[in-house]
C-alpha cells in the first residue's frame, strides 16, 4: 500500500483522458455523417462500394431470418407443440421477407441519383478505427492512473466514470465486429465522449491512495462487474433512445426491430454480470460492514436497477408489453443505473460515499 | 426466455360472471399468477424500495432518523406511521413481496411438472415439409436413419426416429436454468428471513487493554432476532492489545487513513489458549461464524484526577467522540461522581496533534497523535444527577444538570502529556496521564449467509443458462428412392443467429465428424 503517487504517470492520465475524447468526439462525427448520408433507405445496394454492404446488406438479411425466427418462436411457444404452426407461420414470415427485399431493391433503383459521395463513404470505417483508437488512450488513461496511485483504478467519482466509459466503448465495438450495429456508434461515442468531459470537468480530483475501506480485493471483482455490465446496458440504453426518436416512415435509422434486437442481446448479456455485481457486492458487504444486505442507499438502487431490467426481461416475453413498452423499461432501468450510478453517491450518500466530488 | 410462456393467457384470466366463491377465488388465482400481475407486482417491489434511500432508515441510520424526530417531530411523527422511517420491515411492503412470490411459486410449480413431462417426451416427429422452416439444408451422401441419429447424438442431441425421418432437439437447460433461478430466489428469500430470526448483531467499544466477552450484558447495543436467546451467544472473547492508525503524512491528501489494524488476543472458548489476530477493514475476526468487524475508532485519554482532600476519585481513560473526522478533534467528558466533597463534570477537547492558531486558540492538524494535549474547557462542582435514575449518555452532561452546577474552569490551556491543571478553590487536580486508542466493533451472527450466499450463486448461474441456452430442434428426412436427405431446424427462443450453428450441424451430417461444430448456442 504505497503511499507515494507517482505525479509524472498521473499527469499522463489525465492528458490520455483529453486524448481520448477528442478521439470520440471526431468519431462521432464520422459516425453521424456515416448514419446520414451513407445510410440512406434510398440507397442502392447493388450501386454502394464494399464497405457501405458490409454495413446494410447482413443486417438486412439477418433480419429476415430473425422475423422468421420470432415469429416460430412465439408460434411453439403457445401453442407448446404446434409443430406444423411453426412451420406454416416461418413460412410466411420468409415470404415476407422476401417481398420487403424486393422493395427495398426498387427504392434503390429510384434514388440513384442520390449516391453519397466517397469521402463520405470512408466516414464509418474511419470512425471505427478512431473509435478503436480512443478505447486505447482511454484503457491507458486508466492503467497510468492505476500505476501512479498504485491501487485499482476504480477508487472514486471521476475513476469510475471513466472506466465507465471504455467500458460503453468497449462493448460497443466488440459487439461491432460481430454484428451490423454501428449506428450505435455516434450515441455511443457522445455519450462516452461527455461522460469523460463531465468526469474531467466536475469529478476530477487528484490520484491517490484508496481509502481504508476500498483496500479489498473485492474492488477488482464487485465494482469491475459493475462497470462491465453498465458499460452493455449503456449500449442496450443507446437503443432505446434511438427506438424513441425513431419515426415510423423510412428513416436514416435502422429499424425498430433491429434496434430491439441489439438493446436485448446487450442486456441478456449485462443482466447476469449485473447479478453477479450485486452478489459480489453483498459478499464484499459481508465482509467489510458486517451484514450481508443492509438496505444502504446503493444496495437499494442496485436492488429497483435489477428488478427493472428483469421486469424488462418479463415484458419482452408478455403480450400486450411487447416492443415499445418493453423499450420503455428499459429505459427507466437504464435511468435507474445511472441514477445508482452517479445520483446516489451526489444526492444520497450513504456507506458507498466513495464519491469524492470536490 | 422467462417464466412468461407457461403464465395463463390474460384472456383466459377475465372475469367470471356469477360462479360463486370457487370461481372468484379461481378467477384470484389466475388473476394473481398471470404475468401481467407479476409485472405490475414487480414494478411495485421496485417502487416501493424507492423511499427506503429517501428518508434514513431505523438500523442503517439511526442517529439520521432520531435527528429528523428533533427537526420536525409532527411530520416524523406521520411518516412513521406510514412506516416510512422502516419501508423494508413495512407490511405493505412485506405484502408486495409476498404476493410475488406467491405469484411466483403459482407459476414455478405447474412450469416445473410441464417440464418434467417435457424432459421425458421424445422430440416430435418431422414435419412434412423441412424446406419451409427457417433453417434448411439438402444433405449429401447416402445417409441412414441410424446413421443421422448416431451422428445427431454426437452433437449431444436427444433424438428420436422415425421410418425416415430424425427428430432431435437440445437446449433443455434453458427452462431448467430458468425453473432453477425462480426456486433459488425463493430460497434467498428463506434464507434472508431465516437471518433475521436467527441472527443477532450488536455494538461495542472497547479501549485498548481492555477485553470483550460476548454475552448480552457485554453490549453496548444489541440487537437479537425473535428466535434468539442469550445462551446461544457463541462464548468467545478477547482482550485489545493495541491499535494503529495509519495516515498519509505529506501532500494534498495528508490526514487521509491509509490502514487500520488492531491486535487483539482472542480465547475461542472459556478456558481455550490465547492466540493473536489482527482485525482489519475488510478483515473480520471469524469465531465458529460469530464475526467481528472493526467499523469505527478514536481516541481515549488517559486523567488522573484527585479531588479536594487530595484522594484519587478517577483514573482511567475516556473515550472521546470525534468532532471533526479529518483532524480528529474530539471531545470528552469525565464524570467523577466520587469525588468529595463535590461531585466534580469535567469537559475537555483532545487535540491529537495541536499547533496554536490565531487568537490564542489551539487546533489539531492531523489526525495521528504526534502532539497530543488535552484542553479542560469547563470544569464544573455539584451534583451528577447520576442517583436520580434516569439514564444518563456518558458523553455529555444534561444541560439541566450542568446549569445547576458551580462552574470552576471555563478554558484552560491544552495539558501536554504528564501535565495537571490545579482546579480554582482547592477542588482538586486533574492529570492528563496518557493516550489511548477506542475501537468501535460490530458483532453479528447470521446463520443465513451460508444458505443465501448458496441461493444467489445457484441463481446467478442458473440465469446465465436461461439467458444464453436457446432450445433447438433439427429433423434430418432420409430421401425415398430419389430425392436426396433434407435436414431443417428451428429454435424455438428469439436471438442470437442459430444459421451458423446449423451450419456446423449439416457438416457434421455430411461429414460424420463433430469436429468445428460451432456450439453457438
Amino acid at each position: 500500500m504505497p503511499a507515494e503517487v507517482h505525479p509524472g504517470l498521473a499527469a499522463l492520465s489525465d492528458q490520455l483522458v483529453l486524448a481520448a475524447v477528442v478521439c470520440y468526439a471526431v468519431a462521432m462525427i464520422g459516425y453521424a455523417l456515416d448514419l446520414a448520408f451513407a445510410r440512406t433507405p434510398a440507397e442502392a445496394p447493388a450501386g454502394a462500394e464494399p464497405p457501405l454492404v458490409a454495413v446494410g446488406g447482413p443486417s438486412e438479411a439477418a433480419e429476415a431470418v430473425e422475423t422468421a425466427e420470432a415469429a416460430d418462436a412465439g408460434k411453439a411457444g403457445e401453442a407448446g407443440e404446434a409443430v406444423s404452426a411453426g412451420v406454416a407461420s416461418a413460412g410466411e414470415a420468409d415470404a415476407g421477407a422476401r417481398g420487403s427485399a424486393g422493395g427495398d431493391g426498387e427504392a434503390g433503383g429510384n434514388g440513384a441519383e442520390r449516391a453519397p459521395s466517397g469521402w463520405v463513404l470512408r466516414a464509418g470505417p474511419a470512425a471505427v478505427v478512431l473509435s478503436w483508437l480512443g478505447l486505447v488512450l482511454n484503457a491507458g488513461a486508466l492503467l497510468t492512473r492505476g500505476l501512479a496511485a498504485g491501487r485499482w483504478p476504480w477508487g472514486n467519482m471521476y475513476e469510475f466514470v471513466v472506466a465507465m466509459c471504455l467500458a460503453a466503448m468497449g462493448a460497443f465495438l466488440l459487439m461491432q465486429l460481430r454484428y451490423p450495429v454501428r449506428f450505435l456508434g455516434a450515441f455511443v461515442t457522445a455519450a462516452s465522449a461527455l461522460g469523460l468531459g463531465f468526469a474531467v470537468h466536475s469529478l476530477h480530483v487528484d490520484a491517490a491512495p484508496a481509502m481504508v475501506a476500498l483496500n479489498s480485493y473485492w474492488i477488482a471483482i464487485h465494482v469491475s462487474a459493475a462497470i462491465i455490465a453498465s458499460g452493455l446496458f449503456i449500449v442496450a440504453g443507446a437503443c432505446g433512445v434511438i427506438f424513441m426518436i425513431r419515426h415510423e416512415a423510412a428513416d436514416h435509422l435502422p429499424s425498430r426491430r433491429e434496434l430491439e434486437r441489439v438493446a436485448h442481446r446487450a442486456i441478456v448479456i449485462g443482466f447476469p454480470i449485473w447479478t453477479f455485481a450485486v452478489v459480489a457486492g453483498a459478499l464484499w458487504a459481508d465482509k467489510a460492514w458486517g451484514r450481508y444486505w443492509g438496505w444502504d442507499p446503493k444496495e437499494i438502487w442496485a436492488f429497483i436497477t435489477w428488478i427493472v431490467y428483469a421486469g424488462y426481461l418479463h415484458a419482452r416475453a408478455t403480450a400486450g408489453w411487447k416492443g415499445r413498452a418493453a423499450m420503455i423499461v428499459q429505459l427507466v432501468a437504464f435511468a435507474c443505473l445511472l441514477f445508482n450510478l452517479i445520483g446516489v453517491n451526489i444526492f444520497i450518500g450513504g456507506l458507498h460515499s466513495y464519491a469524492e466530488v470536490p | 426466455m422467462t417464466l412468461t410462456d407457461g403464465r395463463p393467457d390474460e384472456e383466459t384470466a377475465s372475469r367470471p360472471a356469477g360462479l360463486g366463491a370457487a370461481g372468484w377465488a379461481r378467477w384470484f388465482w389466475r388473476t394473481l399468477t398471470s404475468m401481467r400481475t407479476a409485472l405490475i407486482l414487480l414494478f411495485l417491489f421496485a417502487l416501493a424500495s424507492i423511499p427506503g434511500s429517501i428518508w434514513p432508515q431505523r438500523g442503517v441510520a439511526d442517529a439520521k432518523v432520531a435527528q429528523y424526530y428533533d427537526d420536525s417531530p409532527a411530520l416524523a411523527e406521520w411518516l412513521d406511521r406510514l412506516w416510512l422511517f422502516d419501508v423494508f420491515k413495512a407490511p405493505w411492503f412485506a405484502a408486495i413481496y409476498l404476493l410475488l412470490f406467491v405469484s411466483l411459486i403459482g407459476c414455478v410449480l405447474p412450469r416445473t411438472a410441464a417440464h418434467l413431462r417435457e424432459l421425458r417426451r421424445k422430440p416430435p416427429a418431422a414435419p412434412r415439409n423441412l424446406a419451409r422452416l427457417p433453417q434448411h439444408a439438402v444433405l449429401d451422401g447416402d445417409l441412414t436413419v441410424q446413421e443421422a441419429a448416431r451422428r445427431l447424438r454426437g452433437l449431444r442431441f436427444r433424438v428420436a426416429t422415425g421410418p425416415d425421418w430424425v427428430a432431435a432437439e437440445k437446449g433443455y437447460l434453458k427452462e431448467t436454468g430458468n425453473l432453477l433461478f425462480h426456486v433459488a430466489l425463493l430460497g434467498l428469500l428463506l434464507a434472508v428471513g431465516a437471518g433475521a430470526l436467527y441472527g443477532y448483531r450488536g455494538n461495542v467499544l472497547v479501549v485498548e487493554g481492555d477485553g470483550f466477552a460476548n454475552t448480552v450484558a457485554a453490549y453496548d447495543r444489541y440487537m437479537p432476532g425473535q428466535q434468539v436467546n442469550a445462551e446461544s451467544l457463541e462464548p468467545f472473547s478477547f482482550t485489545l492489545e493495541d491499535f494503529q492508525a495509519t495516515y498519509i503524512a505529506q501532500g494534498a491528501k495528508r490526514g487521509q487513513a491509509l490502514d487500520y489494524a488492531a491486535r487483539l488476543s482472542v480465547s475461542d472458548a472459556p478456558g481455550a489458549p490465547e492466540r493473536d489476530h489482527e482485525l482489519k477493514v475488510n478483515e473480520p475476526l471469524d469465531v465458529n461464524g460469530t464475526l467481528t468487524y472493526l467499523i469505527d475508532h478514536g481516541y481515549a485519554p488517559t486523567f488522573r484526577i484527585t479531588d479536594g482532600r487530595g484522594q484519587v476519585a478517577f483514573e482511567g481513560a475516556v473515550p472521546c467522540l470525534v468532532v471533526q473526522p479529518a483532524t480528529f478533534t474530539s471531545e470528552c467528558v469525565i464524570k467523577v461522581p466520587d469525588a468529595l466533597p463535590e461531585q466534580l463534570g469535567v469537559m475537555v477537547a483532545f487535540l491529537p496533534t495541536t499547533v496554536p492558531a490565531e487568537g490564542g486558540e489551539w487546533v489539531s492538524v492531523f489526525p495521528g497523535a504526534a502532539n497530543p494535549t488535552a484542553q479542560v474547557y469547563g470544569a464544573f462542582a455539584g451534583d451528577l444527577g447520576m442517583g436520580s435514575g434516569r439514564p444518563q449518555s456518558v458523553y455529555e452532561i444534561p444541560p439541566e444538570i450542568l446549569k445547576k452546577m458551580k462552574p470552576l474552569v471555563m478554558k484552560a490551556d491544552p495539558l501536554a502529556k504528564g501535565e495537571r491543571l490545579e482546579l480554582p478553590g482547592g477542588a482538586g487536580t486533574i492529570e492528563f496521564t496518557g493516550v489511548k486508542e477506542w475501537v468501535a466493533l460490530q458483532i453479528t451472527h447470521d446463520p443465513g449467509r451460508l444458505p443465501a450466499l448458496l441461493s444467489a450463486a445457484l441463481a446467478t448461474a442458473a440465469l446465465v443458462f436461461s439467458l444464453t441456452v436457446r432450445r433447438r430442434r433439427v429433423w434430418v428426412r432420409i430421401g425415398t428412392g430419389d430425392g436426396p436427405a433434407e435436414a431443417g431446424g428451428l429454435t424455438r427462443t428469439e436471438g442470437g443467429d442459430f444459421g451458423e450453428e446449423f451450419a456446423g450441424i449439416v457438416a457434421a451430417l455430411n461429414h460424420g465428424s463433430t469436429s468445428g461444430v460451432k456450439d453457438a448456442r
